[in-house]
């Protein structure tokens, strides 16, 4: 063979060998969609401190009501209503926290009690502490069954929808057309009525219009992206309709999909409370976060610990997911971020 | 359009005669009878059934039923003697009307300034500020909120009464509560709103001119900006129904959301039905006004049916 007068000899080539390939690796350290989004996220204060308060009173629900001796439904008449003492904070005045009420007597020394009420008790004597690390435990077990099944709900019915389109996805957003009318509150409220109030009734209750918004966006993604050339060349290359959904289009809607359900998981803590409020919660003994605030307002103007601690969670919580929320959304798509 | 709107209208028929027909069969698998009195006879029980059509095959009643929802006719409570649930809802609409009126008209007003000025004053300590609030406002549920207030507000600094509905200083607690997520909702959707519109040529354009900034900001930016504000009506009118239950319970106002509340403690189902039905059909029109101005205001969303609401 020759070119341009020149012998081309097997000599005046070097094999690439490892260490092209290495250098190759070496210039572009790889970096996936999710650990551009962890990045971002890091970044993001807000969303970052939302993350840490939530592992924390994760951790809490878990082994808050272990940490003292206490049951959440031991009631003991003699200890009634006190309110908080920690040990080393009740020196400090002011926190509130050294077992005095509100109108300056020494509950504890008053009863005789010498064991310390971290968050005091309530009207029957049992610990706050744990009865509200409990219901913790419970309105986030309600928040994440309710945000794992309307993710799957959704997810399959927005994804099917949006990829087999024509006739089945005409009726499919017919049906999700009627669904988005009904107002969400008023199913969840009538039948609650009639499936008795209990944690998977309510979780029941909250799915059954819930999963609507998730499939709503699932379609809108899958839509946008079953037309891309990455998809017609899977199809090309003979990847089977389950292949292509499960592998290429769900996997690159999962921003919006984590974001959703970021969403799904406040706003299910809050109408759980919402419905203990309205007298169609969990029943006694066991309590839920919004059943312990509802309790406290009975006692308000004497016995304000038993509301501001509860409170002070629930909203926690709602401020922690939200701000987690919106740190999502931006580190998914940097463009949205204003 | 004309077929737009017929579509829509037809499908809020639908949706509220779904709602009808379930309230309807939940009606008759509830337990208990209004006539399980022991103390009638068997033919007093019969001639009270026949009086009210008890005794009628389930079709005829359901037919019956529907037909007196149109009428605006829901049944009578159980737990006030022989009213209908209908005047029952007419006594206590206008309080929780007033009481949604005002937090949706200041939570409004104090929102758009509050995202006016945040986006004005983009990346500072102000817009920071403003957004803290929103975030707080999303996140504290209103009973929460409603619970603080009236204990320091009302208990501890005694500032305002903490029940009742006897004159203006009674609304300002519960008006708060519910304003609460209006005002963030609206500072979060105004602020992104004029930070998009402040970017546009035709306000760099405005300002070439020579107009003077609060011109600009008020007339070329708020403006444009105030378009798309129709999408968050529905959301707000959720938030104020539901808020109104429980505001109303927790600071003992005479409104509907209250009655509903002590009706489902009392399971007085007529009231509880009557209420949804009303509380669905108020839901419906809000949605389908939503639909509608939707389109008017910007026809590129129009007509594309499943397209709406989303994106955003």
């Amino acid at each position: 063979m020759k070119v341009n007068e020149f012998e081309l000899t097997d000599d005046l080539f070097e094999e690439s060998g490892k260490e092209f390939e290495e250098k190759k690796i070496m210039n572009r350290p790889s970096s996936t969609f999710l650990k551009d989004s962890w990045i971002r996220l890091r970044k993001n204060k807000g969303a970052f401190t939302g993350l840490i308060l939530i592992v924390l009173i994760m951790f809490l629900a878990a082994f808050g009501p272990y940490m003292n001796s206490h049951g959440f439904d031991e009631q003991d008449l003699t200890r009634t209503n006190l309110p908080p003492k920690v040990p080393v904070l009740e020196n400090l005045p002011l926190l509130g926290l050294s077992g005095v009420d509100i109108r300056g007597t020494d509950q504890y020394a008053a009863k005789e009690v010498t064991e310390y009420y971290w968050f005091g008790t309530d009207d029957l004597g049992r610990d706050l502490w744990t009865r509200i690390w409990q219901g913790t435990r419970i309105s986030l077990y309600i928040a994440f069954l309710a945000a794992t099944l309307d993710l799957v709900i959704g997810v399959a019915y927005g994804s099917i929808s949006a990829y087999y389109g024509g006739r089945i996805d005409n009726v499919m957003q017919r049906i999700i057309e009627v669904l988005m009318g009904i107002p969400n509150l008023i199913v969840v409220i009538l039948l609650i009525l009639i499936l008795k109030p209990g944690i998977l009734s309510i979780t029941l209750a909250m799915v059954i219009t819930g999963w609507v918004s998730m499939a709503r966006i699932v379609r809108g993604q899958v839509l946008k992206l079953k037309g891309q050339e990455f998809v017609l060349a899977s199809r090309t290359l003979g990847a089977k309709d389950k292949n292509l959904i499960w592998g290429h289009l769900i996997p690159n809607s999962l921003g919006p999909i984590i974001i959703t359900t970021m969403f799904t998981i406040p706003s299910a803590i809050f109408t759980e409370a919402f419905l203990s409020f309205i007298g169609l919660g969990l029943q006694p003994p066991i309590a839920s976060l919004g059943m312990i605030v509802n309790d406290g307002f009975k006692m308000l103007k004497i016995y304000p610990h038993m509301l501001m601690f509860s409170s002070v969670i629930i909203s926690l919580i709602m401020i922690s997911f939200n701000l987690l929320g919106d740190g999502l959304r931006d580190s998914f798509d940097p463009k949205m971020k204003k | 359009m004309k077929k737009y709107i017929a579509s829509r209208v037809g499908y809020m028929l639908f949706t509220f005669l779904i709602i009808a027909t379930f309230t309807f069969f939940l009606m008759q698998t509830l337990p208990g009878s209004p006539f399980n009195d022991e103390r009638l006879s068997s033919t007093q029980k019969e001639v009270l059934n026949e009086r009210y059509g008890l005794n009628e095959p389930l079709s005829v009643q359901y037919f019956k039923y529907l037909g007196n929802i149109t009428k605006g006719d829901f049944g009578v409570s159980f737990q006030f003697d022989g009213r209908s649930v209908s005047s029952i809802i007419g006594e206590r609409i206008g309080v929780s009307a007033i009481l949604g009126a005002q937090s949706l008209i200041a939570g409004m007003i104090i929102g758009l300034f509050l995202g006016i000025i945040a986006a004005l004053r983009h990346n500072t300590f102000i817009d920071y500020g403003a957004m803290v609030v929103a975030v707080l406002g999303l996140s504290i549920p209103n009973f929460v909120l409603a619970g603080l207030l009236q204990y320091w507000v009302g208990v501890r600094l005694g500032w305002l009464p903490v029940a009742f509905w006897e004159g203006f200083e009674y609304s300002i607690l519960p008006t708060i509560a519910l304003a609460a997520f209006v005002v963030a909702t609206m500072a979060r959707f105004m602020r992104t709103e004029m930070l998009d519109v402040l970017g546009n040529e035709y306000i760099t354009t405005a300002r070439a001119k020579g107009i003077k900034e609060y011109t600009v900001i008020l007339k070329h930016g708020l403006r444009n900006a105030m378009i798309p504000i129709i999408t968050i009506l529905g959301p707000l009118t959720v938030s104020l129904m539901t808020g109104t239950l429980v505001v109303e319970k927790i600071f003992s106002v005479p409104g509907l959301g209250e009655q509903f509340v002590k009706s489902i403690l009392t399971n007085d189902y007529p009231v509880i039905m009557g209420v949804t039905l009303f509380y669905s059909l108020l839901f419906i029109i809000v949605i389908l006004i939503v639909d509608l101005l939707y389109g008017v205001v910007d026809p590129r969303i129009r007509l594309s049916g499943g397209g709406r609401r989303e994106g955003k």
